[in-house]
């Protein structure tokens, strides 16, 4: 099939930015979204001109790295699939494709379709985690864990940190990769202790990295490759507000 | 060169604790005097970062990613195995111990092994502390299951997403570690060669892949978890990122690279569909508990697979191996595919597949409860294809998946060279000639959480170094060879990409290198490579410049660190007369077509030695001594 691609490019994070067409003839069917991607790289390096950055890495929908918006959706038409798993044999011959970055302040545009996530790695750095030194663990099965919970913990735990979630977001929120991290710790015996300070530093630092707030408009949730619940959000809601009125 | 393993002496099962014992500290308030660079955040790396930094290190840490959390560690799907022996079922560090070394086909030194089985409970307990959601039973404890054919049921798992979340435990530590300001790191920064100041690991050359700046980070002692070499065949199911520079720069610093030949090839991927195919994917191999994999009697049978009838199909695992039928381990079930599809009775479009089939199992248990065991798998599987497995057999064909060889190291997991420590895939201590199924998350995070922490404190504290600049000549010097080589990509101005070459490369090396190796193939390998490299050097096309982001420039580097350690692949499995686990010689087989073992000549690890480009590098030996577990042939008849 034949395709019309209209690709964001920028050269760097100075410069302005603009959207460039390219025609894409033969295109399979079976070729994965990053594949066609390739071939169009290869295309534009036999005819010297720089190839379109995009990250990627892992191609099997778990890494997290890939991502940008088509025709003004995150990750692109299918449900719960990354642009890695996307395959083309969702187009039809003649479509007119729109690629852009995730777009938000908190994620400055590096080079085309890449962009600077570092403001998720921080907000994990704030408080996602459970202090506990290589070493001094008790037996694993020491702390039973209702399955419930655990499987419960383990849907939060999912997220693969790639940011569509903020790019849906008219507020360029990062409410449902922050709920999902302290949903799964405050879920499980052993994030009980820090439970109260985990969410309120957490918070605290997605904000201080320019994320908007949260209006319960639910684009995240439903372009979200891992379909993380929207009931995360409301789970950190409670968690901050009985924080919150402790710590007053 | 004599490889001193420092293997301590005694009983097997007290040989670490006398290590630990014999071993020097560091006071607690001298370790915030010396500083560690960790190359690397996947299970090994991520994990020594942190722990390194709970225990007080100044530490470096480094990735080519955007962020410690994406390293391929986390594309893991099956599980991690422990001898908890939760199950009641026999299960003991003895036997994980002896399941590895019989599983690794008798080339793993026994004790590294040993440790490996002893530590792996501490790693469960570590795990589950951090918060891993590993699977549960309904009272609350945890659940293992059966993998890869193992007797006992000794693996924990998280859904079909074990490597992603014990990945995300040693991130979060890390982060908790950073955070701190105990951890400085340095993510989208790849690591381009290794300073060596008199004779010992004193830093690294890195370049920040965002601006293209060049820096030298220099420490008391360099750690490398930067995975393993699968890429060299293109195809595989390995990130697209994963490369071998960091260990291959090491390499020609003077570390001894060893088995290189040691590859592992998957039985269970989806198969290559187009030309255009960038990676191969995974499908757990789980699967096969419950799927029977066949291919039809007659050559070219191009009926679809329900038009067969029963009488004409080839359960070819079933009829070969009767006890173990379709759970035969990966290199056997990976050969018998090869096979097959060789007397062109593959099926799918390009006669490189066999049939995996559920209607049996759907049958017999229903497609509710094979959803439940794989319906993840099974999306994934229809998402790739557009087949619904349900309903017509999954096509599968074996693809590289791992790689046993790395750089050499001691017990200490130090390489030849003073102060550089090599752990995880990147090293190849544990393995042998084959990984069983749920190891590799093991020895990543026995690496990084439980032994290099330890021996690199006895390292420091006796190694007596000297404080060295960025203005030191061998500074001056790498930084200067990095630079050139960069410029050397730059200016080739030819026409094709460093993908073109990767692919063509990657190629032979499946042909002549991959499921079966003969002496003439390899040989024509060796011809082909080196002349394929001469084009690279003199066609290749890197638009751009070096600083600014340019995955271009990046691919090259890789790319031309493949073509060197290609060829050292197939020298070394020329060299090694023998059939052993992933290494499969043509010419060494038994009549039934399987592999034959040569204990009396290669009994041992070989330890590829750089001596200057063009010039044929050294083959050093460590020889393996087999004191517990006795060399048998293993039999799956």
């Amino acid at each position: 099939m034949k395709l019309t691609l209209h690709v964001w490019r920028q050269r760097s994070s100075q410069d302005s930015g603009r959207m460039v067409r390219y025609e894409l003839a033969d295109v399979n069917p079976d070729m994965s979204f990053l594949e066609m991607l390739d071939v169009l790289n290869e295309q534009l390096l036999s005819k010297g001109e720089e190839p379109v950055a995009f990250d990627h890495d892992c191609r099997e929908g778990i890494c997290g790295s890939c991502g940008f918006v088509i025709n003004g959706v995150a990750h692109g038409p299918q449900r719960g699939t990354t642009v890695c798993q996307l395959h083309m044999r969702h187009y039809h011959d003649g479509d007119e494709l729109y690629l852009e970055p995730w777009r938000a302040a908190a994620f400055p545009v590096v080079k085309d379709l890449v962009v600077d996530r570092g403001a998720l790695d921080r907000i994990i750095a704030a408080g996602g985690f459970i202090s506990v030194q290589t070493g001094a663990a008790p037996d694993g099965n020491a702390i039973p864990v209702p399955k419930g919970n655990a499987d419960m913990a383990m849907d939060a735990a999912q997220c693969i940190g790639c940011g569509a979630c903020v790019a849906a977001c008219p507020n360029a929120s990062a409410s449902l990769f922050t709920a999902a991290k302290v949903s799964h710790l405050n879920l499980l015996p052993q994030g009980q202790p820090e439970k109260a300070d985990r969410v309120l530093k957490m918070v605290v630092q997605a904000n201080e990295e320019l994320f908007g707030s949260c209006t319960n408009i639910g684009e995240c949730t439903s372009v979200c490759p891992k379909g993380i619940p929207l009931e995360m959000i409301a789970r950190m809601n409670r968690d901050y507000l009985s924080a919150a009125l402790v710590r007053r | 060169m004599q490889l001193n393993s420092r293997i301590p002496s005694g009983p097997i099962e007290q040989r670490w604790d006398k290590c630990r014992f014999e071993m020097k500290l560091v006071n607690p308030a001298n370790k915030r005097k010396f500083s560690v660079i960790v190359v690397g955040t996947g299970l090994a790396g991520g994990a020594a970062a942190a722990t390194l930094a709970e225990l007080g290190y100044n530490v470096k840490c480094f990735c080519f990613q955007d962020s410690p959390r994406r390293a391929h560690s986390i594309a893991a799907q099956g599980g991690i195995n422990a001898a908890k022996n939760y199950q009641n079922d026999g299960d003991s560090i003895y036997r994980l111990f002896y399941d590895t070394v019989k599983g690794g086909d008798f080339r793993a030194r026994e004790s590294n092994v040993y440790r490996l089985a002893q530590v792996s409970v501490n790693i469960i307990d570590q795990c589950v502390a951090q918060g891993v959601p590993f699977a549960r039973e309904y009272g609350g404890v945890l659940a293992n299951r059966s993998f890869g054919g193992a007797q006992v049921s000794r693996t924990f798992y998280a859904r079909g997403q074990t490597g992603q979340q014990l990945l995300l435990g040693a991130y979060q530590a890390l982060e908790r570690q950073i955070g701190a300001g105990r951890v400085a790191m340095f993510p989208r920064t790849e690591m381009l060669d290794l300073i060596v100041v008199d004779g010992r690991a004193r830093g690294i050359i890195t370049r920040d892949l965002m601006t293209g700046k060049i820096e030298t980070h220099l420490a008391d002692a360099v750690v490398l978890g930067t995975g393993g070499y699968g890429n060299v065949f293109f195809l595989s199911t390995n990130a697209k990122g994963s490369n071998c520079t960091a260990i291959w720069r090491a390499y020609k610093r003077g570390a001894l690279f060893a088995n290189p030949c040691f590859t592992q090839i998957h039985p269970t991927c989806i198969p290559v569909s187009g030309d255009y195919q960038s990676k191969l994917t995974l499908m757990s191999e789980s699967l096969r508990n419950d799927g029977r994999i066949w291919v039809p009697v007659k050559k070219g049978d191009t009926r679809s697979p329900e038009q067969i009838p029963e009488s004409e199909r080839d359960y070819y695992l079933e009829r070969r191996y009767p006890s173990f039928g379709n759970l035969v381990p990966r290199d056997v079930a990976s050969r018998a595919a090869k096979g097959v599809c060789d007397e062109g009775r593959g099926v799918g479009g390009t006669g490189l597949g066999v049939y995996l089939d559920f209607s049996d199992s759907i049958r017999r248990l229903g497609e509710g409860a094979i959803r439940e065991r794989y319906g993840n798998l099974f999306e994934m599987y229809e998402r790739i294809t557009g087949e619904d497995p349900y309903k017509v057999p999954m096509r599968i064909f074996p693809a590289i998946h791992y790689t046993m060889g790395g750089l050499w190291v001691d017990y200490h997991l130090m390489s030849t060279i003073p102060g550089l420590f090599v752990i995880g895939e990147a090293n190849f201590s544990d393995h042998g000639a084959n990984r069983l199924g749920a190891s590799a998350l093991m020895q990543g995070l026995a690496d990084g959480y439980f032994v290099l922490p330890y021996t690199i404190g006895d390292y420091l504290a006796n190694a007596k170094l000297h404080k060295v600049g960025g203005d030191h000549p061998a500074c001056r010097e790498a930084d200067a060879s990095v630079r050139e080589r960069l410029k050397g990509f730059l200016s080739i101005g030819g026409k094709r990409s460093a993908d073109s070459f990767h692919r063509e490369l990657g190629k032979i090396v499946w042909d002549e290198c991959g499921m079966a190796r003969n002496a003439d193939g390899l040989g024509k390998a060796l011809e082909a490579i080196p002349a394929l490299r001469e084009e690279f050097w003199s066609n290749l096309a890197v638009p751009g410049t070096g600083e600014e982001l340019n995955q271009q420039l990046e691919k090259a580097g890789r790319v031309a660190d493949y073509f060197e350690l290609a060829e050292l692949m197939c020298l070394d499995a020329l060299t090694r007369e023998e059939s052993c686990g992933g290494h499969f010689r043509e010419e060494h087989q038994t009549p039934e077509g399987e592999a034959m073992r040569d204990d009396d000549k290669f009994c041992h690890a070989a330890a590829w030695e750089y001596k200057g480009d063009g010039a044929k590098p050294e083959r050093h030996i460590e020889h393996l001594e087999f004191e517990y577990v006795k060399p048998s042939q293993r039999s799956y008849k």
